[in-house]
């Protein structure tokens, strides 16, 4: 590996002599291109550490560097200028518009109107807001997500290499979260920037980052590593308490749908004759048969008593398909969805819903029991 | 009505006398406003971090609102003379416990996720201030420095006993001639002018209100 971005070298932060120090001797590297999580209790120091990259704090003793330079050595204003941060607080400036908010930083940096106004709409846009109705609204007009999509355009605007996110989603409620990590996930798979994330939520480190710090009293780290790696092999009892009950189950959000061998059921291609419906659902193993519409779409289950009960249309029999998978979800939300389903499987499409397979409980068990 | 035709004709009688006591009184209240203002929100801005420091200013501010106001303008005869310089220090220091404590109580109320955002982004310290902080504490200080105002009005009349000038004149000669033929109508006059002065003044900082806040905080 390169030289890391961010190298703490045995970094302390004490408030006060004789009392316990926030931070103690901790020393971090975190590679280019990386999401590094710190995760662990409140009060364990994981926000000082995140306020010591960017100078927010000053480290009692110990380097700081960034690449390769000794942040101590850099005006604190020039530096943070060059480092994205987000807040749970977001801390927009209410006094200014949308636009003047993201322009906060380029701005400070002296770029020129032109510039700095393509970038607005372009942020705007990278977070899924549409710049028109947006640009000059002001923030108190925002709801709590949107406000963190506007926090973390903001923080990007002048396009740091490096983004210190303290507890970003903390404090909006848990499905807009759900939707905001995900998009997140996905803006950094485009922008690859690297990225120091605070948490106090295992299940939010472990779907974020590449790598996680599960950090203790003092900021002195228990376990550092990707997160199969510490859900497999937790390092010690702390960890292990940290991680809770049910670490399999948090292992379901790191591995995709896509991951799965998919199980092929007859399928169906409306219109279709009800005995040669029934002389698939004979000739196969499986109970139910999927019926596909003519643009390849999964419309219904069909079973045989379905064929049998009723004598409408076969398009009508049996019951309807009402949640696809897609190859991009989390296992965790194929369990969800095969337990919710009438028939304990789950239809995978593409994403222009164009019928792939089937996900079933053993097909999703043996995926994870192939992990050991 | 009688009276008021009476009153109206005393006015108008003595048109320079009025226009020349108003002018005074605008420049007492525009003086004051000014220097008070620069004066207190300085004092409000290096002074609020520091526990003691701002309780020891907001102390002081408040002994002189409650010094009697006639005491008050007299005390500084002996060191500046008669005139306009003893009333304008007293209504100098009149005003300042509005706009002090309306400065410090307006940037203590900032989102501490606003400052925080503010130096993590990378604005230095006077940025943050007059950037973010000054703006949003603006609102605040705005209804002190109108709350001042209104005092000033009210307060200045009382320039007249110092030679100081102002609307106070009339009031203080009308007292004076009680109960000769026009006496009334002058301390009337007096009085109500500094009343629609006082509201003039209510509406151009209620006007400079909305111009100077953004929409973002009203």
């Amino acid at each position: 590996m390169s030289e890391p971005l961010i190298r703490l070298e045995s970094v302390s932060k004490s408030y006060g002599s004789g009392a316990e120090p926030a931070v103690r001797k901790l020393t971090l590297e975190v590679e280019k291109g990386e999401v590094l999580v710190l995760v662990g209790p409140s009060g364990c120091g994981k926000s000082t550490t995140l306020r010591l990259i960017n100078r927010l704090i000053e480290p009692t003793s110990g380097k700081i560097f960034l690449n390769g330079e000794d942040v101590t050595d850099v005006d604190p204003s020039e530096l943070r200028r060059k480092i994205g941060y987000v807040i749970q607080q977001v801390g927009l400036f209410p006094h200014r518009t949308i636009a003047e908010n993201i322009a906060t930083v380029p701005k400070l940096l002296g770029w020129d109107k032109a510039k700095i106004e393509s970038r607005i709409d372009e942020m705007l846009e990278l977070v899924s807001m549409d710049p028109e109705t947006y640009r000059d609204r002001y923030p108190k007009e925002l709801s709590g997500g949107q406000a963190q999509r506007v926090g973390v355009a903001r923080a990007l605007a002048a396009d740091p290499d490096v983004l210190l996110m303290d507890e970003p989603f903390g404090a909006i409620d848990p499905i807009t979260r759900d939707r905001l990590q995900n998009e997140f996930l996905r803006l950094q798979q485009e922008l690859k920037k690297t990225i120091v994330f605070v948490t106090h939520d295992i299940d939010e480190a472990i779907k974020m980052g590449n790598r996680i710090a599960i950090l203790r009293e003092g900021s002195e780290i228990a376990q550092l590593d990707t997160p199969e790696a510490i859900l497999s092999h937790p390092a010690d009892e702390f960890v292990e308490s940290f991680l809770g009950s049910g670490a399999i189950l948090k292992g379901l959000t790191l591995k995709k749908v896509r991951d799965i061998d998919l199980h092929q059921v007859p399928t169906l291609t409306a219109p279709v004759a009800r005995d040669q419906a029934l002389q698939a659902l004979q000739d196969s193993p499986d109970q139910v048969a999927v019926l596909l519409d003519e643009k390849e779409q999964p419309t219904r289950w069909i079973d045989e008593k379905a064929l049998n009960r009723t004598s409408q249309p076969i398009e009508k029999s049996g019951r309807a398909v009402t949640v696809n998978l897609q190859p991009e979800d989390t296992l965790q939300d194929a369990l969800t969805t095969m337990l919710q389903s009438s028939v304990g499987m789950a239809v995978v499409t593409d994403r222009k819903g164009k019928y792939l397979g089937c996900c079933t409980i053993e097909s999703l068990a043996k995926l994870i029991m192939s992990e050991g | 009505m009688d009276f008021l035709l009476s009153l109206l004709e005393f006015a108008f009688g003595r048109q320079e006398q009025v226009l020349e006591a108003l002018a005074q009184h605008v420049g007492y209240v525009v003086s004051v406003l000014v220097t008070a203002g620069v004066f207190a929100i300085v004092t409000g801005i290096v002074t609020r971090r520091n526990q003691l420091a701002r309780e020891l200013a907001l102390s002081i501010a408040s002994v002189f609102l409650t010094i009697p106001s006639l005491a008050l303008f007299v005390i500084f005869i002996p060191l500046v003379g008669l005139g306009f310089a003893p009333s304008f220090i007293a209504l100098f220091l009149y005003s300042l416990l509005p706009i002090l404590r309306n400065t410090i109580t307006g940037l203590d109320g900032i989102d501490p996720g606003v400052l925080e955002s503010a130096k993590g982004m990378g604005l230095s310290p006077l940025q943050v201030l007059l950037r973010v902080e000054l703006p949003l504490a603006w609102p605040v200080i705005l209804a002190g420095i109108r709350v001042s105002s209104m005092l000033i009005v009210g307060i200045a009349a009382i320039a007249t006993l110092v030679a100081g000038g102002g609307l106070g004149d009339f009031i203080k000669s009308g007292l004076a001639r009680l109960p000769l033929p026009n006496s009334l109508e002058a301390i009337w006059l007096g009085t109500i002018l500094c009343l629609l002065l006082a509201l003039v003044i209510d509406l151009i900082l209620q006007a400079a209100r909305l111009a100077t806040i953004s929409k973002g905080i009203r």
